[in-house]
């Protein structure tokens, strides 16, 4: 039985992932224009409500699998929060910074 | 029921680091969190190979529970504080784990491992040794655990509360979007259950949302306080996060959490499954 819990945070993306089939939302999180580690990093969906969470990598890494449709992707660090949206129209990888302040 | 009772705040767990009988206690299923730095002086569990049982999908025994904590130098005296991440999810299962038990004092950080890192508070890689004890657990108190049978027999009868994503109930998805999609059940919902997501009890720093506005959002999505509660979500864990605030927080009487979950209920043979939003 597999967990509930995110799996590791790559820049890269898993084996068994087709990019070609699915929407993802990849990305990193910048503070001061560093990538910054530990963040959580929550998507929303079109409405504002909770999707799904996890924690960037010590790279600043985080990804979804989401749908098309709009976005918004949050930041909380503790140096700050950030968030931005994003509106994929198909599958593929979108590529997305948020910055932290 | 008083939140006083069953939640700590991350100012007094701070306060309350070394505090003689009181035990911090990390609850995750990906331990390398606590590996890469914990609240000092917290022990760990790992929930997927302590709290379950390597070879019957069930929990650990009575005798096993006794044996985990003993080695864990947790007293029956202690007051055991719980944290994790994920929004406190295996923390709570934790939680309700150690009151089936019959764990007397036993609370949750509120706002788990995200909020104590959000405030910038300690971590520390140190492991401490804790001398083992001699725990004695209670039989399992079945009054907060349901199984499969009368989970059938709530349909249309109890409440049934569905806290996975609204793409989990309505059968788009089988596990949350987070994660690959695995394992060959039916998607969907039981019957007449209720879709109120985990996550509308939380705040977004992981604490979680003021009494008020629990009831409010359970008494919007249909919860009748007057009947019997059993929550569900894919693998008990994040129902344990609603089964905590339903029962702990809000102090319904009678709430059950169903461990065997979707992963259970959506392979048996026979049962019925309901498609959709629920709301048509």
């Amino acid at each position: 039985m597999t967990g509930c819990g995110a799996p590791a945070q790559t820049a890269t993306l898993p084996a068994n992932v087709d990019a070609g089939r699915e929407v993802v939302l990849t990305g990193t999180v910048l503070s001061g224009g560093e990538p910054v580690g530990g963040a959580y990093v929550r998507l929303l969906d079109s409405s504002g409500e909770f999707t799904a969470e996890v924690v960037s990598s010590e790279g600043g890494d985080f990804r979804f699998f989401a749908a098309p449709g709009t976005w918004t992707v949050r930041a909380l660090h503790r140096s700050g929060n950030g968030e931005t949206v994003v509106s994929p129209e198909g599958p593929g990888l979108h590529s997305l910074q948020i910055s932290v302040a | 029921m008083s939140r006083d009772n069953v939640l700590v705040s991350a100012e007094w767990a701070e306060q309350n680091l070394t505090t003689p009988g009181v035990v911090f206690v990390e609850v995750d299923e990906d331990t390398s969190a606590y590996e890469g730095g914990h609240i000092p002086g917290a022990v760990r569990v790992d929930w997927k190979t302590e709290l379950q049982d390597q070879v019957r999908r069930d929990f650990v025994d009575r005798a096993g529970f006794e044996k985990l904590l003993s080695a864990k130098g947790i007293a029956n005296s202690d007051r055991v504080v719980l944290y994790g991440g994920n929004n406190n999810w295996f923390a709570a299962y934790a939680y309700w784990y150690f009151k089936l038990y019959g764990h007397q004092d036993v609370q949750l950080l509120d706002g788990g491992r995200k909020k104590w890192e959000l405030d910038g508070r300690p971590l520390t890689k140190d492991v401490d040794e804790r001398e083992a004890t001699a725990y004695t657990a209670q039989e399992q108190d079945l009054s907060i655990r349901a199984f499969r049978d009368e989970v059938v027999d709530a349909i249309n009868t109890k409440n049934l509360v569905d806290v996975r994503s609204p793409d989990e109930f309505s059968g788009k998805l089988l596990a949350p979007a987070h994660l690959p999609q695995e394992q060959a059940q039916r998607p969907g919902h039981i019957p007449s259950a209720i879709n109120v997501p985990w996550s509308k009890a939380a705040n977004e720093d992981g604490t979680f949302r003021s009494n008020e506005e629990l009831t409010q959002i359970y008494g919007d999505a249909g919860l009748d306080g007057s009947k019997s509660t059993i929550a569900y979500c894919r693998i008990g864990e994040r129902s344990s996060h609603t089964w905590f605030v339903l029962r702990e927080l809000l102090g319904h009487g009678d709430v059950k959490n169903y461990d065997g979950s979707w992963t259970e209920y959506g392979s048996l043979v026979g049962v019925p499954v309901e498609l959709g939003t629920g709301k048509d």
